[in-house]
């Protein structure tokens, strides 16, 4: 502090008068601004407190009770609800669970109406896991990069229409994705089938057996295509919307230390949005998992569990179902009911990973900011 | 380190609006310069064209020249991410990282310029948070996050952070105005050690501030309702606050209007 200590401003009462404070405008003739005479009477009167003699007691208000009363009714009739559907799907399976003369979780076959029944739920497992997965590996980079550009690199003119478009995609039915997957989407893979059995034959996993090759691509990995698709709008809207909260103060901040725009992005926009990609991404996952029509059409179920994807066949929970259940006596309804509990548990463990993940970093949210 | 800025001719507009115009003005090397003036008179917008943040809003533009020792900022080809790796700021409201700890807060910029070597960042990281009369109160927790300080803790962390990367400028955008009294004398204070480091100019509505650090003091005003904001005049702090040569500038400071 070795600059030149002026004495005016510090000073109120120098020869340029007081300054920043009230008396500087009521020396410049203005009167302060008077409050109506009879507003106190009328607070009193709204607020039920006449008289200021007794201290203010707390009153019940009406709208605070029935919110309260709402807002804690609806909570609970939620878990009720997740409760009874639990306990009504464990009931329910446990009938076919009991009389099951195969092993549940490592047999690959469905016959649960045989004598005796024999059914497991491996192949379902593996083809659900891995359609899910095969749309998430697709879905979240895309959906993540399209809202990034919608809502930091699109100019506004462009940014509305393309953030109009997504929105509505997400609306468009499962069954109309099925038809066009069935329709368009399978005969047009053929070539890209063929490409990646010839040049990623080797991973194993991305590549037909001798057997089937050349057959219409009604396998495991078009079906994840398909779902990636269908999951892209929603985990787009979402994450675009996260995006377009980050605060202004830090992208401000990151610019002036010097950042280009995608830096700017890396460190002020991502970090602050990643637990809402990742509550989009559960989002999507949820759909992915349990899509049922749209996998129905496209995949000409087997009982194989095949590591080839590339192979026809394979099945999912939900297309098992709906396959199945018409034509289901009373154990085939049971051990259906059973593998949709199992879909049930897989859904509530990744939510709960979900949560865990955004939680561990919760300190560094951005929200308390 | 620090760079004498030369400003000729500069006016700023958003879209069509023009918010400032035809500004001159040298600020010296090594000395603290504020900007007073009424609210919406183009003090902030002025120092934004300084580092070339003012283009980052949609629509904005500049014209005229900004000399940062004889190099013009917005000449051809000048790219504005080096610009403002050159000339630093720190904003009106703290906005540390919220997403990173105080230790990576403070070496975000250098992260941006590629450093990665640890003993570095480490050294830096203490160089600038005891630069900032920040490292005594943090030193133990660097890894918490920069978000859980006091106000005017985190206004220093993004001093501590804008001062790492070694700019030949800072320019300050009201740094105090959310702040507590005394978080603002520990501002102040390090104002006055960091300007025989560093060219720096702040921004203030407080004018007590402006003649307490201030070196130099520039006098903006309106020409009128919906006209852009103008430099009305800069001189030595002690003669814009004894004897300043407009009148417009003696009413503000003497509280007549504003």
């Amino acid at each position: 502090m070795d600059t030149p200590s002026p004495t005016v401003p510090q000073d109120r009462d120098g020869p340029y008068g007081p300054h920043q404070t009230s008396h500087g405008h009521a020396a410049h003739g203005q009167t302060p601004v008077e409050l109506p005479a009879e507003l106190p009477a009328a607070l009193a009167e709204a607020t039920g407190q006449r008289g200021v003699t007794a201290p203010p007691k707390a009153r019940n208000r009406i709208g605070d009770t029935l919110f309260l009363a709402a807002s804690r009714g609806s909570g609970i009739l939620l878990l009720v609800i997740m409760a009874a559907i639990a306990v009504f799907l464990g009931w329910q399976a446990s009938k076919s669970l009991s009389s099951n003369t195969g092993h549940f979780f490592t047999t690959f076959e469905w016959n649960p109406d045989a004598t005796p029944p024999v059914f497991g739920i491996a192949v379902l497992l593996f083809g659900t896991v891995v359609s899910a997965v095969i749309a998430m590996a697709i879905a979240v980079p895309v959906a993540v990069g399209i809202a990034l550009f919608i809502s930091h690199y699109a100019p506004r003119r462009l940014a509305q229409p393309i953030a109009y478009l997504v929105d509505l995609l997400a609306a468009v039915p499962s069954i109309v994705y099925g038809l066009w997957g069935a329709l368009f989407l399978v005969p047009h893979l053929d070539g890209l089938t063929a490409w990646m059995n010839d040049y990623l034959g080797w991973t194993h996993l991305l590549s037909q057996s001798d057997g089937v090759s050349g057959s219409a691509p009604r396998n495991l990995f078009t079906v994840g295509i398909l779902l990636a698709i269908m999951i892209l709008p929603i985990i787009t809207a979402v994450s675009r919307e996260v995006f377009k909260q980050a605060p202004r103060m830090h992208e401000e901040a990151a610019l002036a230390l010097g950042a280009t725009r995608w830096e700017m992005i890396r460190t002020a926009v991502l970090p602050f949005g990643r637990p809402g990609v990742i509550s989009a991404s559960m989002l999507g996952l949820g759909r992915a998992l349990g899509e049922t029509m749209a996998v129905a059409t496209v995949l000409s179920p087997s009982d194989k569990l095949n590591l080839h994807l590339l192979d026809p066949g394979g099945g999912t929970f939900a297309q098992n179902i709906a396959a199945k259940f018409g034509e289901a006596f009373d154990n085939g309804r049971s051990a259906l009911i059973a593998s949709g509990l199992m879909l049930f548990v897989i859904t509530l463990l990744v939510n709960a990973a979900a949560r865990l993940i955004i939680a561990r970093r919760k300190e560094f949210s951005g929200a308390n900011a | 380190m620090a760079k004498r800025i030369d400003v000729s001719g500069l006016s700023a507009y958003y879209g069509s609006f023009k918010g400032i115009e035809d500004i001159s003005m040298t600020i010296e090397p090594r000395s603290v310069t504020a900007f007073i003036g009424p609210s919406g008179c183009g003090k902030s917008t002025f120092l934004r064209t300084l580092n070339r943040m003012h283009e980052v809003i949609p629509g904005a533009r500049v014209e005229g020249k900004v000399m940062l020792d004889d190099e013009n900022l917005y000449g051809p080809g000048v790219d504005p991410v080096a610009v403002r790796r050159t000339v630093g700021m720190v904003f009106q409201r703290p906005n540390p990282f919220p997403t990173m700890s105080i230790y990576d807060n403070v070496v975000a910029g250098l992260r941006l310029a590629g450093v990665r070597k640890k003993p570095l960042l480490d050294e830096v990281v203490e160089k600038s948070l005891k630069g900032a009369n920040l490292w005594n109160e943090v030193k133990d927790r660097l890894n918490k996050p920069g978000a859980g300080l006091s106000g005017g803790q985190q206004q220093r962390l993004c001093i501590a952070r804008a001062i790492a990367v070694e700019p030949q400028v800072l320019l300050m955008d009201e740094p105090c105005s959310a702040l507590d009294p005394i978080s603002t004398l520990a501002i102040e204070d390090l104002i006055g050690e960091l300007k025989s480091r560093f060219t720096i100019v702040i921004v203030t509505h407080n004018m007590q501030q402006a003649a307490r650090v201030s070196d130099r003091t520039a006098f903006f005003n309106l020409a009128g309702v919906g006209q852009p904001g103008r430099l009305v005049e800069i001189d030595d702090t002690q003669r814009i606050f004894s004897n300043p040569s407009v009148q417009a500038t003696e009413d503000y400071i003497s509280g007549r209007f504003g």
